[in-house]
């Protein structure tokens, strides 16, 4: 970017979301996520944390306000893997790659690389009910990084795992994020996990969702597993808890 | 499995499948209640074939009770006992030779209706998939062709396709016809919402959709559907027979005959040939659907 302040990845102003069942899932949502940030999204159920990712991707359309995504290699990561119950790992992996029209020789490398980021080389070939869950997440992480995201999009994609995995996991991803510097915008239901990941955790109401705090996270990075039983973590977590119970 | 999550240097042969999980469960489970491994083996042959088994003695001890003891000998021509109908039906050479014959012209019937319809219901599910007011439109109809009686359509069948092969073949398709659409359908519209949205995500075409996502979901039902349609297009073939009697004599048109000729041990050979070739086709699509989807779909897992 030429300008003199960097254009956000990704910048939500005002937006507000109506289903046509008369439902009221945004009202009014600011929120701006800058280039290689790593940003948090804690809110109760229903507040539309969803919501944001699904419109950030064009899945939704918005009824108010305005979203500008500032790329369009958009990596996304839903709450189940997703994955095509009768294509290998590799073809899995391959999947947006294909969509994408990706050239065959750039889409090899890619896939390759990416398995080996999230440490699944060496499945290429096993079908996705022989993985575990967090295998499984695994491959559904690598099938966007393929891509090269610029804006990463996460919808509580650790939720169903068991706290070992969650926390491996997220020790990976932030290994990921470090090597391929995305903006991530990351919606969870954990506390201790929005903290540990980001660097500013955004809590939102509940429906209709707006943000009503945007805390800064002050570690800095590589975060090692240890930080999760530090005091000053522990502070920071009851600081978002707070401000999710005065709602 | 979990372990596989402790490292990236875990070689695949050390993953377990799930399929190897499930049996050692199964090990397990079957260890503490008896001799182990083996006796819960032997039990499932047991219920595999044994209990089949069981079931066709007392059917044939229920058919000679019938047949020698309710039937006096002047009834006996509607059911003759077992083993005249395999003497009379089966190893006369003369009335054997007829039977295969006959089978043959079934075989061929059954299997160019199954054919046919196979294409025309995948085909009209597929244009059903593609917009909710064409499925408005036909959907309806493919009920009401499942539904017609064929009795009542064998005056019009007769003066447009005549009285021959082609006349049964269409009987068997508007038999075989409707599992075929409503279960591709069916499978059509399985993919659940959050697949359909990695193609959302990446602007795929509906062409892209439906062949890398829709088709393939749809495999495991449209198999089920064949298989069903398999024993039906016999149904039909057989039906067809027993209408349009001109051509070669299928099994329903010898079985029609034997009727009239009061020929019990023939018409019943015949009954069960048909049954036979019924349960081949079932049995072949089976296989075929264990072959084609068998890698990935394990319904017992849903």
């Amino acid at each position: 970017m030429t300008t003199a302040t960097r254009a956000p990845a990704l910048r939500f102003s005002g937006v507000t979301k109506r289903f046509s069942g008369g439902t009221t899932a945004l009202a009014g949502a600011d929120l701006e996520v800058a280039p290689g940030e790593f940003v948090s999204v804690v809110g109760p159920s229903g507040c539309g944390k969803s919501t944001l990712l699904r419109i950030a991707s064009g899945l939704d359309d918005i009824t108010g306000g305005s979203v500008e995504v500032g790329t369009k290699r958009l990596g996304y990561v839903f709450q189940d893997a997703t994955l095509l119950p009768w294509r290998t790992v590799r073809q899995n992996v391959a999947l947006f790659a294909e969509l994408e029209r990706m050239d065959k020789a750039e889409r090899e490398e890619k896939i390759a690389a990416a398995l080996e980021l999230v440490g699944l080389t060496g499945f290429e070939r096993h079908l996705p009910h022989q993985l575990s869950g967090g295998m499984r997440m695994r491959a559904s992480l690598a099938r966007s990084l393929v891509l090269d995201p610029e804006v990463f999009l996460f919808d509580e994609p650790f939720g169903a795992l068991d706290e070992i995995t969650r926390e491996r996991l997220n020790d990976e991803l932030l290994r990921a994020h470090r090597l391929r510097a995305f903006a991530a915008l990351f919606v969870t239901h954990s506390i201790a996990e929005s903290v540990f990941l980001a660097s500013r955790v955004v809590v939102m109401s509940p429906r209709p969702g707006r943000v009503i705090a945007d805390i800064p996270v002050p570690f800095g990075y590589p975060r090692l597993p240890g930080l999760r039983y530090t005091p000053e973590f522990g502070a920071l977590c009851g600081e978002v808890s707070s401000h999710l119970r005065s709602v | 499995m979990s372990t596989a999550d402790t490292g990236t240097s875990l070689k695949p042969e050390e993953v377990r499948t799930a399929d190897e999980e499930r049996a050692a469960v199964a090990a397990a489970s079957a260890a503490p209640s008896g001799p182990g491994g083996l006796g819960a083996a032997a039990a499932s042959l047991g219920t595999r074939v044994g209990l089949p088994a069981a079931v066709a003695g007392v059917i044939i001890g229920l058919w000679y009770f019938v047949s020698e003891v309710v039937l006096n000998s002047y009834q006996r021509f509607m059911l003759p006992p077992p083993h005249r109908v395999l003497e009379v039906g089966f190893l006369t050479w003369s009335n054997f030779t007829a039977l295969v014959s006959a089978l043959g012209t079934t075989a061929e019937v059954t299997f160019s209706g199954l054919a046919i319809s196979i294409v025309l219901g995948v085909g009209t599910a597929l244009l059903m998939s593609q917009a909710k007011w064409v499925e408005n439109a036909l959907y309806p109809w493919a009920v009401v062709l499942q539904t017609v009686p064929i009795l009542a359509l064998t005056p019009f069948l007769s003066f447009f396709f005549g009285f021959a092969l082609t006349s049964r073949v269409i009987v068997a398709v508007i038999i075989a016809f409707f599992p075929i659409v409503s279960n591709t359908l069916f499978g059509l519209q399985s993919a659940d919402h959050g697949m359909h949205d990695l193609f959302s995500l990446h602007k795929a075409s509906r062409w892209t959709r439906l062949w890398k996502l829709q088709f393939p979901a749809a495999l495991p039902a449209m198999f089920a559907g064949f298989r069903v349609s398999a024993g039906l297009a016999v149904i039909g073939a057989i039906v067809g027979e027993f209408f349009f009697k001109q051509g070669q004599p299928g099994l329903g048109t010898n079985m029609s005959v034997y009727t009239s000729l009061t020929e019990g041990e023939q018409l019943w050979a015949s009954v069960l040939t048909a049954s036979a070739l019924g349960i081949a086709v079932f049995v072949f699509f089976g296989w075929l659907s264990r072959r084609v989807v068998g890698r990935w779909y394990h319904p017992e897992r849903r």
